[in-house]
């Protein structure tokens, strides 16, 4: 199977999306003539045209209220965000425009949207660039939330989202547009709402999304040196979440940790952990454990934000406290 | 413009005068508690309404507004009983009982909202005059809103964005005074809020937001400008709200005479005068529009008294467009 970058299965997706449904448009800030703030655009102005791929100026909360304006009139927008933290100016227009319009117009109008970008850290881009949204997100009713870790897993879930007709936050990574993996050519989709197993195991379920779950294939490789064998989920979406994929492996291996890249309170992690105490209680054999980043807002220096982020080795150490070892 | 014949405002005058009285109606109701939430009612505000629907083709043209929203779906064709429902939490409300105040909806009749975030509703706006480009539909969207909204941030990124992109859209500032209790002189350092369109080079001036000719006279400029494809255009409705900002105000902010000097402009009592002097009705045909009137409001009361609540399912149907989503459980 033939090989390509992240980003180059972004731009597949929204390009083959965008040959079939003439109502899809691409906004955003540098998506058009820059080809992408991080070429997850490439050639689109060229095949599309400006009337749908269009750059605007930097005004988060003017082209997301006009996107979502857009939908209620007949239009699929795709709206690109520079990066999840730039959304914080317009997030009254996603949580309180795309989520709730369907229910506040008693199930007239839905928002068939997908507001994308990279979210979480990339680097040294210190506090107000590091920020992960996901739970942000999934904790609104309305929105579904997907965060794909592998360009197989991008291509096919964001042409889902765009075929949705409810809003979709989709989740990318600056730290993965280059990352390559295998694409087929042809025509693929991957449901929303459904987890992956990304390695099979037997001695402990960890689940994980996004850019993170890196340090848990680089952990379990360490540990199945050590006759520990994990299993690890990739959860793909956030909301709604499976929680029957994580429930089964659970119950399979007893023990769950949980690798989330956000602030530790009242995330993704504490909800997993939350579910699965109440429904499959008896089936742990030892307290679950969330690996998260530090309760602070990210730093700059390298020392101190290696020290922020959870890396491989928090992961092996949660495996080994849950199995006792 | 479309010409004002005897029947526009013979229209006006009864249309106006339902929605005066329709607001009362929930105003009386809001106090026996059978209405909750907020409150925001338009008294006095009318001839802003009047005179621009006798400029939209409404047809194709569509309408978004805050939540001052009860009667401008009336106007674009909506069933006043559903609105009166609405407010009632009624599954027969025009949002199934689950917008209330301030979120009435009517997507086929033009009517988009019935938005509650101040300034919320100017992107969307926007949005819709968008989408309406974009296909080709030759249609126009007014977005409305109040003074205190044009403090917003929304409004000047969605100006500059109208104006870049010449989006068939007009904006109408419904400048009634005050936003909640704090007076226009109070929230800027100029007081002509039509000027902020100058900014963007936005064509742009004020109106007598208290006679539906003026109005319609403006709105009529702006909706050919912009169905022409001239884009956006910024209108300042001079006009003024006879109540509280919502039902709590104790109008502390304000002089009972005041209050009373704009009633002696008031928009139905300017257009009825018009149809005494022209002759356009007897005392008895006015009577007869007065009494037609009391009955219809009669009706939406009782019709939103009569209905049923909605099933408790429907909290979760109206959410999503697919229909099997996995909510979470609440309760045991």
């Amino acid at each position: 199977m033939r090989t390509i970058q992240f980003r180059e299965a972004v731009a597949e997706a929204m390009s083959e999306e965008m040959r079939r449904d003439e109502s899809i448009y691409l906004m955003g800030e540098e998506v058009a003539e820059y080809n992408g703030a991080y070429k997850a655009s490439k050639g689109m102005l060229d095949e599309f045209g400006a009337k749908r791929v269009i750059d605007t100026p930097i005004s988060e909360l003017g082209f997301a209220g006009i996107g979502v304006g857009s939908a209620m009139n007949g239009n699929r927008p795709i709206i690109e965000f520079m990066t999840f933290n730039f959304a914080l100016v317009g997030i009254d227009q996603i949580i309180n425009n795309a989520a709730k319009m369907r229910q506040m117009s008693g199930g007239q109008i839905n928002i068939p949207i997908v507001f994308r970008g990279p979210s979480a850290s990339a680097g040294q881009l210190a506090a107000t660039h590091s920020q992960a949204f996901e739970n942000w997100y999934a904790n609104c009713p309305g929105l579904k939330v997907v965060v794909p870790s592998n360009p197989y897993d991008a291509k096919g879930l964001l042409k889902s989202a765009i075929r949705d007709d409810d809003p979709v936050i989709f989740m990318e990574s600056e730290q993965m547009y280059g990352d390559k993996g295998e694409v087929p050519e042809g025509e693929y989709s991957i449901p929303i709402g459904v987890a992956d197993i990304k390695r099979e195991g037997t001695d402990v379920t960890i689940v994980s999304f996004g850019k993170i779950i890196k340090e848990a294939y680089t952990a379990a490789d360490e540990l199945e040196k050590e006759g520990i064998s994990c299993e690890i989920i990739d959860l793909r979406t956030v909301r709604p979440m499976d929680h029957d994929a994580i429930l089964n492996s659970v119950k399979k291996t007893n023990r769950l940790v949980i690798l989330e890249e956000a602030w530790p309170f009242g995330n993704v992690a504490t909800e997993i952990t939350y579910q699965v105490q109440s429904q499959a209680f008896d089936y742990l054999d030892a307290p679950i454990v969330k690996i998260n980043t530090a309760d602070t807002p990210a730093p700059y220096s390298p020392v101190l934000l290696a020290e922020w982020l959870p890396n491989h080795e928090d992961v092996i150490k949660a495996v080994k406290k849950v199995l006792y070892k | 413009m479309k010409k004002v014949t005897k029947e526009v405002y013979l229209k006006w005058y009864e249309d106006m005068l339902f929605w005066r009285k329709f607001e009362d109606k929930l105003a009386a109701v809001y106090i026996q508690q059978k209405v909750r939430g907020f409150l925001h009612l338009y008294n006095g505000q009318e001839a802003v309404l009047a005179g621009s629907l006798h400029a939209m083709d409404l047809s194709k043209d569509k309408m978004i507004t805050a939540y001052r929203n009860h009667v401008q779906p009336i106007g674009m064709g909506v069933d006043p009983r559903k609105v009166m429902a609405e407010l009632y939490g009624k599954a027969t409300g025009t949002s199934q009982g689950l917008g209330g105040s301030m979120h009435i909806f009517a997507p086929e009749n033009g009517f988009y909202g019935g938005h509650g975030i101040v300034g919320g509703q100017i992107p969307l706006g926007a949005g819709l005059a968008f989408a309406d480009k974009f296909f080709n539909r030759d249609a126009v969207t007014l977005t409305y809103m109040g003074d205190g909204a044009t403090r917003q941030g929304s409004l000047h990124e969605t100006f500059n964005l109208a104006m870049l992109w010449k989006l068939p859209v007009v904006f109408i500032v419904e400048n009634n005074g005050y936003a909640m209790g704090t007076s226009v002189e109070r929230t800027a350092n100029h007081t002509e809020i039509w000027k902020l369109g100058l900014g963007y080079e936005m064509p742009c001036g004020p109106v007598d937001g208290m006679n539906p000719v003026k109005v319609a006279e403006a709105v009529s400029e702006a909706v050919e400008r912009a169905r022409s494809g001239g884009g956006p255009t910024f209108l300042e409705m001079k006009t003024y709200r006879y109540r509280g900002h919502s039902m709590s105000d104790a109008q502390h902010y304000r002089t009972k005479e005041e209050v009373e000097e704009y009633k002696k402009i008031d928009p139905i009592t300017q257009v009825l005068d018009i149809i005494k002097k022209e002759k356009y009705a007897t005392d008895e045909e006015i009577a007869v529009i007065d009494q037609r009137v009391k009955d219809l409001v009669k009706e939406c009361e009782k019709f939103a008294e009569d209905s049923p609540y909605p099933e408790k399912n429907v909290m979760y149907d109206v959410v999503y467009e697919q229909e099997d989503y996995p909510f979470l459980p609440h309760k045991l």
